[in-house]
C-alpha cells in the first residue's frame, strides 16, 4: 500500500470521525446538562436531512437547505422538549430509554407518512462537487474536505460558546449543580429547552451535510445514533472534548480497520476467505475498542463522573 | 384499584384460559401468539432479575437470547443434515431433543454472561448500558458474517424439536410446555427475590456501602445475578427459536435487547409479574395495531409514551395503584 | 360414503374440464413499514393491480406487514396457514425472510410464489414442488452483469458487495460469467453508508471497471460518493440499485450507468405497455421492477386458477408449471426447479424530462436459467 493511499485513508477516517462528532456533540451536551439519554437524537438527524432535501428540491439552494435543516431540527427539538422530554428529567434512565424509543417510532413513521416510502434526493452543490488535488498529488473530494472544516468550526464554536458566553456559564453550572443555578435565579426550564434545541440543531445539520453524500431515507438515523453513543461513551459522557477525540478514534478505527484487517488476514487465508473474515472483524472493531476503553477507564477517556 | 396479587392471579388465568378457548374455537394462531408472549415473558423475567432486583440496566440481553437461539439452530441443523458439530477434539453430534438443547443454551449463555459480566461490571450507570450494548453489537455483526450458519439469512429448522412425552408440533402442547417453563421460572424468580441472596442483591442496589460493611461484595452479588439472568434469557432464546423453527442474527440486534426491556417497563420494573403482563400486552398490541394501518408504529409509539409519562410503575402500577418497587 | 364418492368424482370432473370450483385465498406477506417499505409497497401494488384488473371474485387476498423481521414473517405465515387457511402465500421481499418462511409453508402443503427473493438454497437441493419463483434466482442479474462486462471489454473489474449471504452470491454470480481479471474484491459492512475508504482503494487500483451490488440506501450512498470522488471508470450493477423507486434519490450520479434487469418499462410487448399505463393511472408513479414482479405473480396465479382447482394440488401445480400467462417480460417459462428461464437485458440510466429512468440497450443473456437447477431433485 502506497503512502499516498494511506494518507488518503487517514483523511477518510478523520472525515468520518468529524461527521460523527457533529452528531455526538449534541447528544453529549444534552446528557451532560440534563442527564437525559436521548435515543431519538437519530430522528432529529433524519428530520434535518429531510428538511434540507425538501428545501433544496423546492429552491435549488444548498445554503437555504442547510438553514432549513438547522431550523427544522431545532424547532422539532424544542417542541419535543416542551411536550415530552421535560417530563423525563426526573425519571430514571429506564423510562428515558423507553420514552425516547417511542419517539423514534413516532418520528420514523411520521416522516414516512409525510414524505412517502422512497428515499429523497439531496446532492452536493456544484461549487463543492468533484475532487481537488492536495499537495503530494492526493485527489480528494472537495465536499469531504469541507465537512472536515465545518466540523472543526463547529467544535471551535461550541468551545467558545461554553467557555466564553453567558449561556455557556449556565450550561456548565447546570452540569455541576442543578440546585445552584435555580438558586441563582436562572430559568432552568428555559435553559433546558435551549440546550435541547441546540443539540437538535447540531444533529439536523449533521443529517443535512451527510445526507448530501448518502441516502436521505427513513431509518437513516439509527445506525448513526448507535455510533454516536459509542463515541460519547468512549470520550466520557458530557465532555465535548471527549466527543471530538472519541469521534476521531472511532472514525479512524472503523476506516483503517476495514482496510487493514482483510490485508492482515490474507497472510493466513486465501483472498476470498480473508476479505470475508477481515470484514467481519472490521465491523466489530469499534465495539471492541469501546469495550476496551471502558474496561480500562470505566468513565470513558474524559468522563468526570460515572 | 385492584390488589397486585389479584392482578397476578388474573394474569395466570389469562395464560390458562385464552389458549383453552382458542382450542375450542379452533383459533390455533391465538395459541401461537400466546406462546410468543410466554417465551418473551421468560426472557424478560431473566432480565428483570438483573434489572429489577440488581439495578443492572443491560441493553445487551439480546446476546443471551441469541446464544440460546443459535444453540438450538446449530444443534438442530447438524441433526437435520446428519453432520457432526465438532469432530475434534471430541465428537459432538447435533440433536433434535429439546431438553438437551435447553441445557446447552443455558450453559453457553451463562458462560457468556460470566465473561461479559466480569468486564461490564467495572462500569456503572449509563456506561454499563452502553458497554452491554457494545457486546450485543459484536455478537450481531459476528452472526451476520458467520457464513457457515447462514449469516444474515439465518438457519431454518424444518421440524420443531422434540420433547419426551409431547408432540411439540401441536400448538397447544408446545404452548403447555412453554407455560410450564414460564411458571417454573416465575416460582424461581419469586423464591430468589425472597432468599438471602435476593435480599442482599436488593440491598446492593440501594445501599452498596452498607452491603460492603457487612462483608459482602456488591460487585460479586451483581455478577451472580447477571449470570442467572443471562441463563434464563438464553433458555428463552432456545424456545423462541423452536417456536419459529428459525434463527437469525436479528435475535442479537439491539432492537431485541430494547424489546425485552420494554416488556419489563411496560408491565412494571421489579415486579414479579411485570414482564409477563408487559409481554402479553406488547404481543397483543403488535398484533391488533398492525392490522389497523401501514403507519401503526405511530400508535404504538404514542401508547408507549403515554404509559411512561403518566403511568407510574408500568401497567401493574397503574392498575394496582402501588408505586414502583424500583424507583 | 356415497356422498364422499360423489364429491370426489365431481372434483375430478371439474379438474378435468378446467373450471374453477373453489375460491382461492392468498396470503401476501411483505414489508410495508420501516426503511425497506418501498419495495414491499411496489410488490403489493403491482399484485393488487392485476387482481383488480382480473375482477375475479373467487380470489381473496389477505395482506400483512412483516416489518422486515424474520420472526414476524414466520409468525404471520403461521397465522395465514392456521387461522386464515390460505391456499397460497406470496409477497416476501428479502432472502433471509424467505428462508425463514418458505420451507415451513411448503412443507405444510401450501403453495408459495416468490415475487422477489430467490436464495440459492431454494433453487438447488432445497427446491420444493410447491415453491415457484416468479422473479429470478438471486444470482441471475449478477451473472448477466458479468456477461455484459465481457461484452463491454472489461478486463480488470473491481467488485464489491455487502458482507452477507446475498452479497457473496452476487460476487460469485458475477465471477461465474465474467472472464477478465479482478483488480480487487471487497466485502463492505451491511448497512454501510460511507464508502470513502473503498473508493480510495478503487482509485489506487489498476481497475478498468467497477461492479457493485449494494441494494437500497447503500447503493444511493455509493453512487453519490462515486460521482463526487471523480473516479471515471464505467460502472456495472444489477437493477436493484437503479430501480424506479430510488433513481430519483440518486440523481445525475446514476446517469449512463449500465445495469442488468429482466424487465424494463420500455419492453415492447402489449402486456407491458398496458401494465405501465394502468399502473401510472392507478398509483400516479412509474412502476419499478418490483411492481412488475408483483403483477406477474398475480397473473401467474390467476392463470393457474383458470385451469385447475387449488384443492387438487397436483393439477394446480401443473397449471402453475405451465406458466401460461401474459408476462410483462414477454417470454416467460419455468425451469425444472420452478425458477424462471428468461432473457436478461442491459439497461442504461437516462433522463426523460425531469424523471430519471432506464432504457434497454441490449440483451445480456438469452433464455437464461440458474446455476442450481441440476441439484434439484423433485
Amino acid at each position: 500500500m502506497s503512502l499516498i493511499l494511506l494518507i488518503e485513508q487517514v483523511l477518510n477516517g478523520l472525515q468520518f470521525g468529524i461527521m460523527l462528532f457533529l452528531m455526538a456533540a449534541g447528544l453529549t451536551l444534552i446528557f451532560g446538562v440534563m442527564g437525559l439519554i436521548n435515543l431519538a437524537h437519530g430522528s432529529l438527524y433524519m428530520i434535518g436531512a429531510f428538511c434540507a432535501a425538501a428545501v433544496a428540491g423546492a429552491t435549488g439552494s444548498f445554503l437555504l437547505a442547510l438553514i432549513a435543516s438547522l431550523a427544522g431540527a431545532a424547532i422539532a427539538g424544542a417542541l419535543v422538549e416542551l411536550v415530552v422530554i421535560r417530563r423525563l428529567y426526573d425519571k430514571d434512565h429506564l423510562d428515558q430509554v423507553l420514552a425516547t424509543f417511542a419517539l423514534i417510532l413516532i418520528f420514523s413513521e411520521g416522516t414516512r407518512w409525510v414524505f412517502g416510502s422512497f428515499p429523497l434526493f439531496l446532492d452536493v452543490p456544484d461549487f463543492l462537487s468533484g475532487p481537488i488535488t492536495l499537495p503530494g498529488g492526493i485527489e480528494y473530494p472537495l465536499y469531504r474536505l469541507t465537512l472536515i472544516v465545518v466540523g472543526l468550526l463547529v467544535a471551535l464554536g461550541l468551545y467558545l460558546l461554553i467557555s466564553r458566553t453567558r449561556l455557556g456559564v449556565q450550561i456548565r453550572a447546570g452540569e455541576n449543580d442543578r440546585e445552584m443555578i435555580a438558586a441563582l435565579g436562572i430559568d432552568i426550564a428555559k435553559l433546558y429547552t435551549i440546550v435541547f434545541a441546540l443539540g437538535a440543531a447540531l444533529a439536523g445539520l449533521a443529517g443535512a451535510l451527510v445526507g448530501a453524500i448518502q441516502s436521505v431515507q427513513v431509518g437513516m438515523g439509527e445506525p448513526v445514533l448507535i455510533l454516536a453513543f459509542v463515541v460519547i461513551v468512549i470520550g466520557g459522557i458530557g465532555s465535548i472534548k471527549g466527543a471530538l477525540i472519541g469521534a476521531i478514534l472511532v472514525g479512524l478505527t472503523d476506516t483503517l480497520g476495514g482496510i487493514f484487517l482483510p490485508e492482515v488476514m490474507k497472510l493466513f487465508f486465501d483472498p476470498s476467505t480473508a476479505t470475508s473474515i477481515g470484514s467481519s472483524l472490521a465491523s466489530m472493531a469499534i465495539y471492541v475498542l469501546m469495550a476496551a476503553v471502558l474496561i480500562l477507564r470505566p468513565s470513558g477517556l474524559f468522563g468526570a463522573r460515572a | 384499584m385492584i390488589r397486585e396479587s389479584y392482578l397476578n392471579a388474573l394474569t395466570v388465568l389469562v395464560l390458562l384460559a385464552v389458549p383453552l378457548w382458542a382450542v375450542v374455537a379452533d383459533e390455533p394462531f391465538t395459541i401461537t401468539l400466546m406462546t410468543r408472549a410466554a417465551i418473551f415473558a421468560i426472557a424478560a423475567i431473566g432480565l428483570n432479575i438483573a434489572l429489577g432486583i440488581g439495578g443492572l440496566v443491560s441493553l445487551g440481553h439480546a446476546v443471551f437470547f441469541g446464544i440460546g437461539g443459535y444453540a438450538m439452530g446449530i444443534l438442530a441443523h447438524h441433526a437435520q443434515t446428519y453432520t457432526a458439530v465438532f469432530e475434534w477434539p471430541l465428537l459432538i453430534e447435533g440433536t433434535k431433543s429439546m431438553p438437551v438443547i435447553w441445557l446447552v443454551a443455558v450453559v453457553l449463555s451463562s458462560l457468556a454472561a460470566l465473561v461479559i459480566g466480569i468486564l461490564s461490571l467495572r462500569t456503572t450507570g449509563v456506561y454499563f448500558i452502553m458497554i452491554t450494548l457494545a457486546f450485543g453489537q459484536m455478537f450481531f455483526f459476528f452472526a451476520i458474517s458467520w457464513a457457515e450458519y447462514g449469516g444474515e439469512d439465518g438457519l431454518s429448522i424444518y421440524v420443531r424439536n422434540g420433547f419426551p412425552g409431547l408432540n411439540t408440533l401441536v400448538p397447544i402442547e408446545f404452548y403447555g410446555l412453554c407455560l410450564g417453563v414460564l411458571l417454573l421460572v416465575l416460582v424461581f424468580a419469586w423464591r430468589l427475590s425472597k432468599s438471602p441472596f435476593g435480599l442482599a442483591l436488593n440491598a446492593a442496589r440501594q445501599a452498596p456501602v452498607r452491603v460492603e460493611t457487612v462483608g459482602l461484595d456488591p460487585v460479586r452479588l451483581k455478577l451472580v445475578a447477571f449470570v442467572i439472568s443471562g441463563a434464563i434469557t438464553g433458555l428463552a432464546g432456545a424456545m423462541f427459536a423452536d417456536l419459529n423453527r428459525f434463527v437469525s442474527p436479528t435475535m442479537f440486534s439491539w432492537q431485541t435487547s430494547g424489546e425485552i426491556m420494554i416488556f419489563i417497563i411496560l408491565g412494571g420494573v421489579g415486579r414479579l409479574f411485570g414482564p409477563v403482563v408487559g409481554a402479553l400486552v406488547f404481543v397483543a398490541l403488535e398484533h391488533w395495531l398492525g392490522g389497523l394501518s401501514d403507519y401503526w408504529h405511530i400508535y404504538l409509539g404514542l401508547l408507549l409514551l403515554l404509559i411512561v409519562l403518566f403511568g407510574r410503575g408500568g401497567l401493574i402500577g397503574m392498575v394496582s395503584g402501588r408505586r414502583a418497587v424500583h424507583d | 360414503m356415497k356422498l364422499v364418492t360423489m364429491a370426489v368424482t365431481a372434483a375430478l370432473a371439474l379438474g378435468l374440464t378446467g373450471a374453477q370450483a373453489e375460491p382461492v385465498k392468498v396470503g401476501l406477506i411483505t414489508t410495508l413499514s420501516g426503511g425497506g417499505a418501498g419495495l414491499g409497497i411496489d410488490v403489493r401494488d403491482g399484485f393488487m393491480l392485476a387482481v383488480k384488473q382480473a375482477g375475479n371474485e373467487d380470489l381473496e387476498v389477505v395482506i400483512e406487514d412483516d416489518q422486515r423481521k424474520p420472526d414476524i414473517a414466520v409468525q404471520l405465515a403461521d397465522k395465514m396457514v392456521q387461522s386464515e387457511k390460505v391456499d397460497v402465500l406470496t409477497g416476501i421481499i428479502w432472502s433471509n425472510l424467505a428462508m425463514a418462511v418458505v420451507p415451513s409453508v411448503t412443507a405444510q402443503g401450501k403453495f408459495y410464489l416468490s415475487p422477489n427473493a430467490g436464495p440459492s438454497a431454494l433453487a438447488g437441493k432445497g427446491c420444493h414442488p410447491n415453491y415457484f419463483n416468479v422473479a429470478w434466482q438471486n444470482d441471475n442479474l449478477h451473472e448477466a452483469a458479468g456477461a455484459y462486462a465481457n461484452f463491454a471489454g472489461h478486463k480488470k473489474s473491481f467488485i464489491l458487495a455487502p458482507n452477507y449471504p446475498a452479497g457473496k452470491d452476487a460476487l460469485t454470480g458475477y465471477k461465474r460469467f465474467y472472464e477478465g481479471g479482478l483488480a480487487g474484491e471487497i466485502y463492505t459492512k451491511l448497512g454501510q453508508t460511507d464508502y470513502a475508504a473503498e473508493l480510495a482503494q478503487i482509485r489506487a487500483s489498476d481497475a478498468d471497471s467497477v461492479f457493485f451490488f449494494l441494494p437500497g440506501g447503500m447503493g444511493i450512498s455509493f453512487l453519490k460518493q462515486y460521482k463526487d470522488s471523480g473516479i471515471d471508470l464505467p460502472v456495472v450493477g444489477p437493477a436493484f440499485s437503479f430501480d424506479q423507486g430510488i433513481l430519483q434519490a440518486v440523481g445525475d450520479a446514476a446517469l449512463g450507468v449500465k445495469n442488468t434487469s429482466q424487465w424494463n418499462k420500455d419492453l415492447d410487448n402489449p402486456t407491458n405497455k398496458a401494465f405501465v399505463e394502468s399502473f401510472q393511472a392507478e398509483y400516479g408513479r412509474l412502476p419499478s421492477l418490483y411492481a412488475s414482479q408483483g403483477f406477474d405473480t398475480a397473473n401467474l396465479l390467476l392463470s393457474a386458477m383458470a385451469k385447475a382447482d387449488v384443492n387438487d394440488a397436483d393439477a394446480f401445480r401443473e397449471a402453475l408449471e405451465a406458466g401460461e400467462f401474459a408476462s410483462t417480460r414477454g417470454n416467460f417459462k419455468f425451469g425444472p426447479n420452478h425458477h424462471p428461464i428468461q432473457d436478461i437485458y442491459v439497461r442504461e440510466v437516462v433522463k426523460e424530462g425531469d424523471v430519471y429512468t432506464n432504457k434497454i440497450i441490449g440483451t445480456a443473456l438469452s433464455s437464461h436459467a440458474d446455476a442450481y437447477w441440476a441439484d434439484c431433485n423433485m
